[in-house]
């Protein structure tokens, strides 16, 4: 099963990155941007017998390694193959 | 005095650390790849700097869940004694063995250069005990990921508890006396029981008085012989 992982910095985490891009995003113009804050999203296949154990799974791997949860929060999404 | 360093694949300031070690214990340390899965009867743990597992995901993720650490933990559970230094601390920091995490550079940029550390008040550990509260030491840091962060609750038990042992401090000629934004301007911590501690700045980078600096000789030295007598 296909699963989406979605990590981003959790409210109140300073995000110097975001903060740079957004600082450049407003050099080209685009001063209607603002709150830039980046992540990163993981993909992988999950053998499981259905969706809701792969959500399960996926949700224990954020937990041990694939989010700190101390500063990142997680959102997974399984794209059910049928 | 038995010291183990434990290496990764990508650390890099492991020799560095063998030859601060072997100069103070005159004994050899124990190097240990982090595939093994037990580590001979030891005093000190040590995890040292480096770019363990190419940084991939977060600084010290993948080598938090090496083979080894079941061993650190262990030796941790124990009340053994454990030092990280700069990817070492983002390690420690994976396992939780120390709480928080360090994020970016504030600057966004890598930071190579000197520091002015103040020694914190702290609780009883091998670490501190033979340092002086508000005494300097001058020891370099060389990181992208030093900004240490927790959550306020966090960040106020640490101070009640006297577990920040190194701060950033006003004195050095090489910028501003953060080098990287970190709350507390915290440089060092230590666990709740004194038994572990994890900094940014690399003492064994200041080891050796012919290439001028030795603080960090004074750091480590301190550390062992608190390890040893303890």
């Amino acid at each position: 099963m296909k699963v989406v992982v979605n990590i981003s910095l959790k409210d109140g985490v300073l995000d110097p990155q975001g903060r740079a891009v957004e600082r450049s995003l407003g050099a080209l113009g685009f001063q209607e941007a603002s709150n830039v804050r980046i992540g990163k999203q993981i993909t992988l296949d999950i053998d499981a017998e259905d969706a809701a154990r792969a959500h399960q799974r996926a949700a224990r791997m954020c937990e041990q390694i694939l989010a700190n949860t101390v500063i990142e929060d997680y959102e997974i999404t399984v794209e059910d193959e049928s | 005095m038995r010291a183990t360093i434990v290496i990764f694949p990508g650390s890099n300031c492991d020799r560095d650390m063998m030859v601060a070690v072997e100069r103070i214990t005159n004994r050899r340390p124990q190097m240990v790849w982090h595939k093994e899965t037990s580590i001979d009867a030891t005093d000190i743990i040590i995890v040292p700097g480096g770019f363990s597992f190419g940084d991939y995901l977060r600084c010290g993720a993948l080598a938090a869940r090496s083979p080894i650490m079941e061993s650190v933990l262990d030796h941790a559970s124990r009340g053994g004694a454990i030092l990280g230094v700069c990817n070492g601390f983002q390690i420690l920091l994976e396992t939780g063995l120390l709480p928080g995490t360090l994020v970016k550079n504030k600057g966004l940029k890598f930071v190579c250069r000197q520091t002015n550390l103040k020694v914190e008040e702290t609780i009883s550990s091998p670490f501190t005990d033979g340092l002086e509260a508000g005494s300097h030491l001058a020891i370099p840091v060389a990181h992208n990921e030093g900004n240490y962060f927790a959550d306020e609750d966090t960040l106020q038990s640490l101070k009640d508890n006297g577990q920040i042992a190194l701060t950033y401090d006003a004195g050095t000629a090489f910028g501003p006396a953060n080098p990287n934004g970190s709350s507390g301007n915290i440089a060092g911590i230590l666990s709740s029981n004194g038994r572990i501690m994890g900094m940014m700045p690399h003492p064994e980078r200041a080891a050796d008085p012919t290439l001028g600096e030795s603080d960090g000789l004074t750091f480590l030295t301190n550390a062992l012989q608190g390890v040893a007598s303890a």
